[in-house]
């Protein structure tokens, strides 16, 4: 029964997510932000709390925290996120993608300590990232208009809903976990997220902070990277200057 | 081949002499074929790709590095092309005298910004990987081995529209040089009210 609810709730998404999509007029743009002054907002916001929290923090822990324990905290936030993407896998119908996945989190959870070591990584079995935008996208979803969302950043329609839905309902460790190691999970995502702030650190900087209008260029970089990594070739928007002059 | 094949009728005959005039007539009005095609986008990008490997495994200093990136791209990239469209819509309406001086500005520009981070690929090595014809260019895709992080991928797209064979973007992870200038000059130029000839100016202080 809970498990029938569950899944009205993602169609229901789904179908909301179809909606908005109609809505959005220019398809194949580069940059469709109808938003975009309360994305600025959102944006002076997100600038705020990673100038005086996130990129302090993450300096912090990147300079003192030695890198063999960051990475062992990485890991066991990585290994824990793993039967999520075996769920987007199987939705998206890759199955070798799912086997490869799955295989990863019964060696990494035993041979690894729980998760602590990544031993696959060594054997070649490398991870395979797999999200619930990622899934909207292979179910032909349209990518709809760009949206900037408080604490997470740069984003679109399709992967905010993407974020949501994983999140809340397609992430089998949180139905799982019971406290403490659920604390451990929520306190080694955080390091994780240092981790990568802090190894990221000169390009983030370069868009946040030493380009004249970051909000733009944070909005090109995450769709263009995006596009790139969900292979979204009907969203070709790449300049051709040769064209513009002829 | 009409002297292999002596079977050979007469139309035929007519049609290669036919397509050999032709051939003779478009190579004096353009000046020699050297069409670009897939072997010649790659190699192009070949030779890019062999002087930055050399530079960023030179050892060099900082200052060095940069020298060497901005003589990389003034040799093999269309930077007239790059730097107009990084302009906007602005670069219509502008002259040839200024535009001249801008696109001299941001070769340098772009060389100390991008030069300056070569040094974080120390130790990298790029290697060519496919061609793909696009149509109106060809696209060169390659693979950055870094020591220090995962391979990523780097593609350059070729042209010969300028009447050279050039590269006019690089594409990192998908996202485009080219892109990423016209948002950053776009807003360069939009607080300084439009007026290219400063910008020009301010562009050496900028990196």
């Amino acid at each position: 029964m809970f498990r029938f609810e569950k899944y009205t709730i993602i169609f229901s998404f789904t179908g909301l997510l179809v909606l908005l999509s109609a809505c959005s007029p220019q398809s194949g743009a580069l940059v469709d932000d109808p938003f975009e002054r309360m994305n600025r907002g959102t944006h002076e916001f997100n600038k705020g709390l990673d100038r005086d929290i996130l990129s302090p923090i993450s300096k912090g822990y990147g300079n003192f925290v030695p890198d063999s324990v960051e990475d062992i905290v990485s890991n066991f936030s990585s290994n824990l996120s793993l039967p999520g993407k075996v769920v987007n896998n199987v939705l998206q119908l890759d199955m070798p993608a799912a086997v490869t996945n799955t295989t990863r989190f019964v060696i990494n959870s035993t041979l690894g300590l729980a998760g602590l070591f990544d031993p696959s990584d060594s054997i070649g079995l490398v991870g395979l990232d797999a999200d619930f935008g990622q899934t909207l996208q292979r179910w032909g979803a349209e990518e709809g208009v760009y949206i900037e969302i408080p604490f997470f950043g740069p984003s679109n329609v399709r992967d905010g809903i993407g974020l949501i839905v994983g999140m809340v309902l397609l992430d089998p460790a949180s139905y799982v976990l019971k406290a403490p190691v659920a604390t451990y999970r929520a306190g080694s995502n955080v390091g994780a997220i240092l981790q990568n702030r802090h190894t990221y650190g000169d390009q983030i900087d370069e868009v946040l902070y030493e380009s004249a209008d970051s909000y733009a260029q944070a909005r090109l970089v995450y769709l263009q990277n995006r596009r790139f990594k969900l292979k979204d070739s009907t969203r070709d928007a790449y300049i051709d200057p040769y064209d513009e002059f002829e | 081949m009409l002297i292999l094949t002596p079977m050979t009728n007469l139309n035929e005959f007519k049609i290669l002499r036919r397509g050999f005039l032709a051939g003779m007539l478009t190579t004096a009005l353009v000046g020699p074929a050297y069409a670009l095609d897939n072997a010649t986008a790659t190699k192009l990008v070949d030779e890019v790709v062999f002087e930055i490997n050399q530079v960023i495994n030179s050892g060099a200093s900082e200052a060095k590095l940069i020298k060497a990136f901005e003589g990389i791209f003034a040799k093999y990239a269309d930077v007239n092309i790059i730097s107009r469209s990084a302009l906007g819509p602005r670069a219509r309406t502008a002259s040839a005298l200024e535009l001249n001086k801008f696109s001299f500005a941001f070769r340098s520009y772009i060389a100390r910004k991008y030069g300056r981070r070569f040094k974080e690929f120390v130790g990298s090595v790029i290697i060519v990987k496919n061609t793909t014809n696009r149509g109106k260019f060809f696209e060169v895709g390659a693979m950055v081995q870094a020591p220090s992080s995962a391979p990523f991928e780097v593609t350059f797209r070729v042209s010969d529209r300028s009447g050279k064979q050039l590269f006019f973007d690089i594409i990192i992870e998908g996202i485009s040089l080219l892109s990423s200038e016209r948002v950053e000059i776009g807003a360069l130029l939009d607080a300084r009210n439009g007026h290219i000839g400063r910008l020009t100016q301010d562009l050496s202080d900028l990196s």
